[in-house]
C-alpha cells in the first residue's frame, strides 16, 4: 500500500491546510492558486489543463496540415496543375508531413496522456507537473517557431525526413531546412521531458493495488510509446546536429567530398522514424483498447496479450528501420533480414486486431460514434497493415519505393489509423474532459462522411502508385493513366476536409448547448470514471484502492447465481462518497518557470539561425534564469502551518531537476 | 518537478516534494523508489541512446577521412605520419576524471553520516577533478587546432570533436550542479535527509564518467 487516502475533513486532531497566498520567489511573483483567466492557463501545472491545451493547439496544426494537404490535392487534380511553384509544393508536402507528425498526432496523444494517464493511474498529478508545463511550452513554442519560418524567407523544403545531402548547405542555402532542424530540437526536448514524466508516473504513481498487471491498457500503451520517445528522440537530435553542424560549423558529416556517408543520415533517420510510427500509432491502439469492451460491454479479450503485443511492437519496433532504405543498396545479407523482421512485427500487431475482432464477438453492441470510430480503426488500419506487409518483400518494395503505394500505405495507418484511434478517444472522453456530451447525430455524419472521404483521398493512391505516380513531384503529364484517380484523390481530400468542419461545429454545437452529461454516459468500465466530469483539480477525493483493470465495472456489477452480470450499483451510488475538504489536498502550485525556461529555447535557435551569438547566448541564460527560479522555488506554495513533524527536511529548499539543481539563495 | 501530489494520511504534508526527494519517505511512490530518482535513472536511460549514436557515427567514419590530420600514426606512401593523438596525455586526464567518481561516492557516504563539512569538501574536490579534466580537453582541443585539425578539415575532426565536445558539455553541466550542490550545503540546505539529492547528481556524474570510458577506449585506444 503505497498511497493512503487523505482523512475525511474534520478529523479533530488534524491540522488544516488553507489555500495558499501567493508568495514572493524573487525574480517573479508566485501566480496565485486562485489565479483567474488567462494567467491561470498560462501558468497551470495541472495535467487536465495541460492536456486540453495540447489537445487544443494540435487541433489548430490539424486545420494548418489540413490546409497544406488540400494545397497538394488541389496542385495535382489535374495533369501539369499550374497552383503552386516547385519550390512552394516542396514546402507544402515537407510541412504537411512535419506538422502531421509532430504538431497534431504526436502532441494529440499526448493530450489524451495528459489528461487519462494520471486519472486512469488513480493519481493526483503526474510525477512531474512543472516538467509538464516545460514540455507543453516546448511543443507549442516549438510549433511556433517551425512556423515562423513562412513570414522569413520560405518554409522548410526538405521533406519531413530531411535527407542529407539535399538538406547540406549546398543544395539547400536558404534558412528553410534550418528553422527544420531547430524546431524539431525543440520538439524533441520537450518530448524527451514528456517521456521521463510519463515513465516515472506509471512506475510510481499507480493507485494502491493497482499493479502493472491491473492498469488499463491506454496507460499500458503510453508507457510503452513514452519509452519509444525516451530511446528514439536523442537518435534524431544527434542527426539533426550532425546536420546542422554541417549547416552552421562547416563540418563533413554529410560531405560525400569529405569521405561522409549521406547513408548514415537515413540510418539515423529511420532509426528514430521507425520507432516514430508505432509512438503514433501505439496511444491509438490504446484508445480503442478502451472504447471496444466499453461498447461491447465485455472485458477486452486476452487483455494480458494485448499488453504484451504492445510490448512486442515497442521492441520489434526498433529492429526494422532499414525496411525504409531498401532502394539505397545495403546489400542482400541487410535487406533480407531486415524484410523478415518487418514481416514478424505483423505478428503482435495482427494479435491485437484479433484480440479487438474477439472482443466485439458475442458483445452487446452499441454502436456510438466513438464505437464507430474503433471499429473505423479497425478495419482501415488492417488494409494499411497488408500493405505494410508487402513492404517487407523487397523485390517488390523496391518497385513501390517513392511511389504514391507508400504514400496510401501510411496514410491509412496514420489517418485510417492513428487519427481514427484518436476520434473515438474524443467522442469517448469528451464528455469526461468538458461534462457535457458531443451530438452523437453530428457525430455519426462526421464519421461516415471521414470514412468515404478517406478511402477515396487514398485508396486510389494504392493503384496510381503501382502504376509508377512518384511522390513529392509537383507534375505529371497527361495521359500516365493518373488523370482520373488524382481528379478522385482531390474530391476525397475535400469531403475529409468538410468531416472535420462537421467535428468543429460539434463542438461548437456542444459548447452552446448547455446540458450537462450524465455521471457514467457509456457505462463505462475503468478508474477514470471514478469521478467528477469534468474531474476537480485533485481528480479524486478519495485515491480508489483497484482490484481489477475494469475496476469501475466490476463496483456497479456483480455475478448472480446463474453466473450472470448484474448491476448491483448504479454510478452515482458507487461514486458517492463524503466529500473532503480541498484545502486538506494540497497540489503543486501554478508557475511561470517552466514558460520562462521553454522560452529559451527558440530564442537560442533564431540565434544559431541567424548567427547572432550573443541572441542565443541570452536564451541560453534565459533557460538558466528559469531552471533556476525553477530550482529555488519549492513544487507547492509553503503552508504557514507546515508541520514538520518526521522530516526534518526543509521548508523551502530547492527541487533537484535534471537540468540542474543551480545555485540557489534562500 | 516532484511527488507533489501524493497524500500520505497524515495531513497535507502528504504532497511535499521534501518528503519524497531524499530518501525519507519512501512509502510514498509505488515503487519505494523516489521520482527524482527514478526520473534521473529514465533520463540517463534516454542520454545512452543520445552518446550510442555520437559514438556509431563516430565508428563508421572511422579511418574514412580522406585527408589528414589523422588521429594515430599512419604509413602513407611509405612514409610515416604522425597521430595528433597524445595518448599519455589523455590517460592521465581519463585518470583525473575516473578520481572524481570516488570523490564523488566520498561526498555521498560524507552525507549518509551527516557531515556537511566533508559533503562539500568531496563535492568541491569533485568539481575541481572535473574541471581538470575539462583544462586538460580544452588544451587538447587548441593543441589539435594549432596542428591543423579543425570541424571542418576531415571526417576525422567532425567527428572527434563533435563526441568529445558533447561529453565536455555534460562535464560542464555537472560541474555546475556539484557546485549548485555545494553552495546549498553551505546554506545549511542539505541536511542528512536530503542526502538523496547528492546521490542523484552523483547518477548523472558517475554516468557521465562511464561514458568516457568508453569514449577514450573507441577513440584514443582502439587504433
Amino acid at each position: 500500500m503505497t498511497i493512503v487516502v487523505a482523512p475525511p475533513t474534520g478529523s479533530p486532531d488534524l491540522p488544516r491546510r488553507r489555500i495558499s497566498a501567493p508568495v514572493d520567489t524573487g525574480l517573479l511573483r508566485r501566480p496565485a492558486e486562485t489565479e483567474k483567466g488567462v494567467w491561470s492557463w498560462v501558468t497551470t501545472v495541472d495535467h487536465k489543463r495541460i492536456g486540453i491545451m495540447y489537445g487544443a493547439a494540435s487541433l489548430v496544426f490539424f486545420m494548418i496540415g489540413g490546409i497544406e494537404a488540400l494545397l497538394i490535392r488541389l496542385q495535382l487534380a489535374q495533369p501539369n496543375g499550374d497552383l503552386l511553384s516547385a519550390d512552394v509544393y516542396n514546402q507544402m508536402f515537407t510541412m504537411h508531413g512535419t506538422t502531421m507528425v509532430f504538431l497534431l498526432v504526436m502532441p494529440l496523444s499526448s493530450a489524451f496522456f495528459n489528461y487519462f494517464l494520471p486519472l486512469q493511474l488513480g493519481a493526483r498529478d503526474v510525477a512531474f507537473p512543472r516538467l509538464n508545463a516545460f514540455s507543453w511550452w516546448a511543443y507549442i513554442l516549438g510549433g511556433f517557431f517551425i512556423y515562423s519560418s513562412m513570414f522569413l524567407g520560405g518554409m522548410p523544403n526538405g521533406g519531413w525526413f530531411g535527407y542529407a545531402p539535399n538538406t547540406s548547405i549546398t543544395y539547400s542555402p536558404g534558412h528553410n531546412i534550418d528553422f527544420w532542424i531547430f524546431g524539431l530540437q525543440i520538439l524533441g526536448i520537450g518530448s524527451t521531458a514528456s517521456a521521463v514524466n510519463f515513465i516515472v508516473t506509471v512506475i510510481n504513481m499507480r493507485a494502491p493495488g493497482m499493479n502493472l498487471m491491473r492498469m488499463p491498457v491506454f496507460a499500458w500503451m503510453t508507457f510503452v510509446s513514452s519509452f519509444l520517445m525516451l530511446f528514439a528522440m536523442p537518435i534524431i537530435t544527434v542527426a539533426l546536429f550532425l546536420l546542422s553542424f554541417d549547416r552552421t560549423f562547416g563540418a563533413n558529416f554529410f560531405n560525400a567530398g569529405a569521405g561522409g556517408d549521406p547513408v548514415l543520415w537515413q540510418h539515423l533517420f529511420w532509426l528514430f522514424g521507425h520507432p516514430e510510427v508505432y509512438i503514433l500509432i501505439l496511444p491509438a491502439m490504446g484508445i480503442v483498447s478502451e472504447v471496444l469492451p466499453t461498447f461491447a460491454r465485455k472485458p477486452l479479450f486476452g487483455y494480458s496479450v494485448v499488453v504484451f503485443s504492445g510490448i512486442a511492437i515497442g521492441f520489434m519496433g526498433w529492429g526494422v528501420w532499414a525496411h525504409h532504405m531498401f532502394a539505397v543498396g545495403l546489400g542482400p545479407v541487410a535487406v533480407s533480414a531486415f524484410g523478415i523482421s518487418t514481416m514478424f512485427i505483423a505478428v503482435p500487431t495482427g494479435v491485437k486486431i484479433f484480440n479487438w475482432t474477439a472482443t466485439l464477438w458475442g458483445g452487446a453492441i452499441r454502436f456510438t460514434v466513438a464505437m464507430m470510430f474503433s471499429v473505423g480503426f479497425i478495419s482501415t488500419f488492417v488494409i494499411g497493415g497488408l500493405s505494410g506487409v508487402t513492404h517487407s518483400l523487397v523485390a517488390s518494395d523496391t518497385q513501390q519505393t517513392d511511389t504514391y503505394y507508400i504514400v496510401a500505405h501510411f496514410h491509412y495507418v496514420l489517418f485510417g489509423g492513428a487519427l481514427m484511434g484518436l476520434f473515438s478517444g474524443f467522442y469517448y472522453w469528451w464528455p469526461k474532459i468538458f461534462g457535457k456530451m458531443l451530438s452523437e447525430k453530428i457525430g455519426k455524419a462526421h464519421f461516415w462522411v471521414m470514412l468515404i472521404g478517406m478511402h477515396m483521398t487514398f485508396f486510389p493512391m494504392h493503384f496510381v502508385g503501382l502504376q509508377g505516380q512518384p511522390r513529392r513531384m509537383y507534375r505529371y503529364d497527361k495521359g500516365m493513366g493518373f488523370d482520373m484517380w488524382n481528379l478522385i484523390e482531390t474530391i476525397g481530400s475535400f469531403i475529409i476536409a468538410v468531416s472535420l468542419l462537421l467535428f468543429l461545429f460539434n463542438i461548437y454545437k456542444t459548447t452552446k448547448n448547455p446540458a450537462k452529461a450524465p455521471r457514467d454516459p457509456w457505462d463505462a468500465r475503468t478508474v477514470e470514471w471514478m469521478t467528477e466530469s469534468p474531474p476537480k483539480p485533485h481528480n479524486f477525493d478519495h485515491i480508489p484502492t483497484i482490484h481489477t483493470v475494469d475496476e469501475f465495472w466490476h463496483r456497479k456489477y456483480a455475478e448472480d447465481e446463474n453466473h450472470q452480470m448484474r448491476r448491483v450499483a448504479t454510478a452515482e451510488q458507487v461514486l458517492a462518497a463524503d466529500p473532503v475538504d480541498p484545502s486538506t489536498i494540497h497540489m503543486p502550485s501554478p508557475s511561470f518557470w517552466p514558460l520562462v525556461a521553454g522560452f529559451g529555447l527558440p530564442v537560442i535557435a533564431y540565434g544559431m539561425i541567424y548567427r547572432a551569438w550573443p541572441v542565443s547566448i541570452l536564451g541560453a541564460l534565459t533557460i538558466v534564469g528559469g531552471l533556476f527560479g525553477w530550482s529555488i522555488e519549492p513544487s507547492a506554495a509553503p503552508h504557514d502551518d507546515h508541520d514538520d513533524h518526521d522530516d526534518s527536511h526543509g521548508h523551502d529548499g530547492p527541487e533537484t531537476t535534471f537540468a540542474g539543481a543551480l545555485p540557489a539563495g534562500s | 518537478m516532484t511527488a507533489a501530489v501524493i497524500d500520505h494520511g497524515h495531513d497535507a504534508e502528504a504532497h511535499d516534494e521534501h518528503g519524497d526527494a531524499h530518501g525519507g519517505e519512501h512509502h510514498a511512490t509505488a515503487t519505494g523508489v523516489s521520482n527524482e530518482k527514478l526520473g534521473m535513472w529514465v533520463f540517463l536511460g534516454s542520454e545512452c541512446l543520445l552518446f550510442g549514436a555520437l559514438i556509431a557515427t563516430y565508428l563508421v567514419y572511422k579511418g574514412r577521412s580522406v585527408n589528414g590530420p589523422f588521429p594515430h600514426e599512419m604509413i602513407i606512401n611509405g612514409k610515416k605520419v604522425p597521430g595528433v593523438f597524445d595518448i599519455p596525455f589523455t590517460s592521465v586526464s581519463s585518470f583525473v576524471l575516473l578520481m572524481s567518481s570516488l570523490t564523488m561516492v566520498l561526498a555521498l557516504s560524507a552525507i549518509g553520516r551527516g557531515d556537511e563539512r566533508r559533503l562539500r569538501i568531496w563535492l568541491i574536490g569533485t568539481a575541481l577533478l572535473g574541471s581538470t579534466f575539462l583544462a586538460g580537453q580544452i588544451y587538447e582541443f587548441t593543441a589539435f587546432i594549432r596542428e591543423g585539425l579543425t570541424l571542418k578539415t576531415n571526417l576525422f575532426g567532425s567527428s572527434f570533436f563533435v563526441l568529445t565536445g558533447f561529453h565536455g558539455a555534460h562535464v560542464t553541466i555537472g560541474i555546475l550542479m556539484l557546485l549548485a550542490l555545494a553552495n546549498l550545503s553551505r546554506k545549511g540546505k542539505i541536511p542528512k535527509e536530503r542526502a538523496e539529492v547528492v546521490e542523484i547528481i552523483g547518477l548523472y556524474w558517475h554516468f557521465v564518467d562511464v561514458v568516457w570510458i568508453v569514449i577514450f577506449t573507441v577513440i584514443y585506444l582502439i587504433p
